[in-house]
């Protein structure tokens, strides 16, 4: 199993902590209550989880073109992800991302892991679920991955 | 990405901060996005007035600060209070003067005050062919389909940078290479009176959206008498539990008189059949409790049109409402309805006609939790979450039939072979 992964980087920075794997897309509007970090999509499967503080992993965004608002939000309540990874690019996450950087000076990289790359990513940290993950810029790096 | 002199000019500072502000986040998403230009574009739809926190003002207020001004028309989307009645706002005085305080700062930059979600329905709608900068994703897949026009599926921040450059970055469906259809949906042995029921469309959108997720959808079968109301809950519906941007229906929108023209003459990356049993097991979907009883009716997600309101009326005089009953829509329409003496009469009736926002964006609904019955795929979509209300979705004649019992109440019928 590598224990590093070259992503496309769309919103730069570094981020890192155990992750949420989501197993649908989500609005983050309506999907996420950016003053808690809780996730409210209640047909979600990983509704009631929270985000704060882990590295965000989904497939896709959906919905609402408030996402980047939700995202923001939640950067200046610190509910937010550290590090958001998905296997589709979604140009209203990278833009809340992007606009957090501009209005508050901070950095929550959004990066693109490709198709069978995001599938190996999440089978591995299904598997071990304790493991660290940092993303830096187009790399994303599982700590204490096991081979 | 290639600037032209005056948008290098921009970028460093020589028109303002506003406009630097605006520049330097639209080139770092064209960058983002593979754009290697910025076009001029005609309009743009901003949904960054909508009150969602304090970073929303934080942000507009340092466009404002700037000296931002919009350089081409440019409509507002629904706030989080209804100006014309703030009485129906159940949040605190804070919160209410938040949100209007948002909403007054893009006033200051110059956009045209409809609080609206469907813009298309209101203004001087954009042309097919036309490039624009909207947000609001019901009004994104309306533009770009029904319409034709051109616009990215942009989000609140981009969607006033557009508008105080009048610039957007180049990229995904600007482009007509990018505008093909990829899933083809066949509908397939629609018995007849559902194929031509309002209640049809925001239920295949509903499946759509969640089968293409941010694919280009072409369907097939639907009739050519769709109206524009039926193809507006369609895009709704398909926009929430999707990231549909664009549809192509065969015979009905611009973009698709065959369904070879819609795929650009090349073959779909997947082809699926819709029957019956797959609307019906995605109408379930739409609720979230079984039939019982219901608190609240709530219609207008996206907001009503005097049309939907022509259909509504004849079944609510039939039928008055014995629970609580909000309509959604704007000042345009409030007006008509004011003209053809139809709003007093609704106030008769009981229904409140709330405008600027809606029931799900922002604490309008004065039960206080229980069901909430709506006809609008969108609504049944985001009010679990948002409200944290149970929701039963059902076609219009069953929800103001419903609200006169304060029961569900269903046209069995028109689901059946």
């Amino acid at each position: 199993m590598h224990t590093n992964w070259q992503a496309t980087c769309l919103v730069e920075g570094s981020g890192s902590g155990q992750v949420l794997i989501l197993d649908e897309p989500l609005s983050l509007w309506g999907g996420l209550n950016p003053q808690t970090g809780e996730i409210i999509d209640r047909r979600h499967p990983q509704s009631g989880r929270t985000v704060t503080g882990r590295v965000l992993i989904l497939p896709a965004g959906r919905g609402s073109s408030s996402a980047s608002s939700i995202l923001l939000e939640a950067v200046r309540a610190e509910t937010a992800p550290t590090a958001i990874i998905t296997a589709e690019a979604d140009s209203i996450l990278a833009l809340g991302a992007v606009v957090a950087q501009e209005i508050y000076g901070r950095s929550l990289p959004v990066v693109v892991l490709a198709g069978e790359d995001f599938t190996a990513v999440c089978a591995h940290l299904s598997t071990f679920p304790q493991t660290t993950v940092c993303v830096q810029n187009e790399l994303v790096i599982l700590e204490n991955g096991k081979t | 990405m290639k600037l032209s002199r005056e948008e290098q000019a921009m970028l460093a500072g020589e028109r303002g901060t506003a406009v630097q502000i605006a520049m330097r986040i639209l080139t770092t998403m064209g960058r983002v996005f593979g754009a290697r230009r910025l076009i001029p574009i005609e309009s743009a739809h901003i949904d960054g007035c909508l009150y969602h926190g304090d970073s929303g003002i934080d942000f507009a207020q340092k466009l404002v600060d700037g000296g931002a001004k919009t350089v081409v028309p440019t409509t507002l989307n629904v706030g989080a209070i209804d100006l014309l009645h703030p009485e129906h706002f159940q949040g605190t005085a804070v919160q209410a003067q938040k949100a209007t305080r948002l909403m007054q700062l893009y006033q200051q930059m110059g956009c045209s005050p409809i609080w609206t979600c469907a813009p298309y329905q209101v203004e001087q709608r954009p042309l097919t062919g036309q490039q624009i900068a909207w947000a609001e994703s019901n009004a994104i897949v309306f533009a770009n389909s029904v319409l034709g026009a051109c616009t990215n599926r942009y989000g609140d921040f981009i969607d006033i940078c557009a508008a105080i450059t009048g610039r957007a970055p180049e990229y995904g469906l600007h482009l007509p290479e990018n505008r093909r259809g990829q899933i083809v949906f066949h509908l397939h042995n629609i018995p007849d009176r559902l194929r031509h029921a309002d209640v049809l469309y925001p239920v295949l959108g509903y499946l759509i959206g969640s089968r293409a997720a941010n694919k280009i959808p072409v369907i097939t079968g639907l009739p050519a008498s769709s109206s524009e109301d039926q193809l507006k809950a369609l895009g709704a519906a398909a926009a929430s539990s999707g990231a549909v941007a664009l549809f192509h229906a065969v015979g009905i929108t611009p973009e698709a008189p065959t369904l070879d023209t819609a795929l650009h003459g090349r073959p779909p990356e997947a082809e699926i059949t819709v029957t019956v049993d797959d609307l019906k097991a995605m109408r379930g979907h739409l609720s979230t409790v079984a039939d019982g009883p219901i608190d609240v009716v709530a219609l207008g997600s996206p907001h009503f049109s005097l049309a939907e309101f022509e259909q509504l009326l004849p079944i609510l005089r039939q039928f008055p409402p014995a629970i609580e009953f909000i309509v959604c829509t704007h000042r345009l329409v409030l007006a008509a309805l004011q003209k053809r003496g139809w709003l007093s009469e609704l106030k008769e009736l009981g229904v409140a006609v709330v405008v600027d926002t809606c029931v799900v964006v922002t604490p309008i609904v004065r039960a206080r939790g229980g069901t909430l019955m709506t006809n609008s795929g969108k609504f049944a979509h985001y009010t679990p979450g948002n409200i944290g209300f149970s929701v039963i979705f059902g076609s219009l004649e069953e929800c103001v039939r419903s609200a006169a019992q304060g029961q569900v109440w269903r046209d069995e019928g028109l689901w059946e072979n």
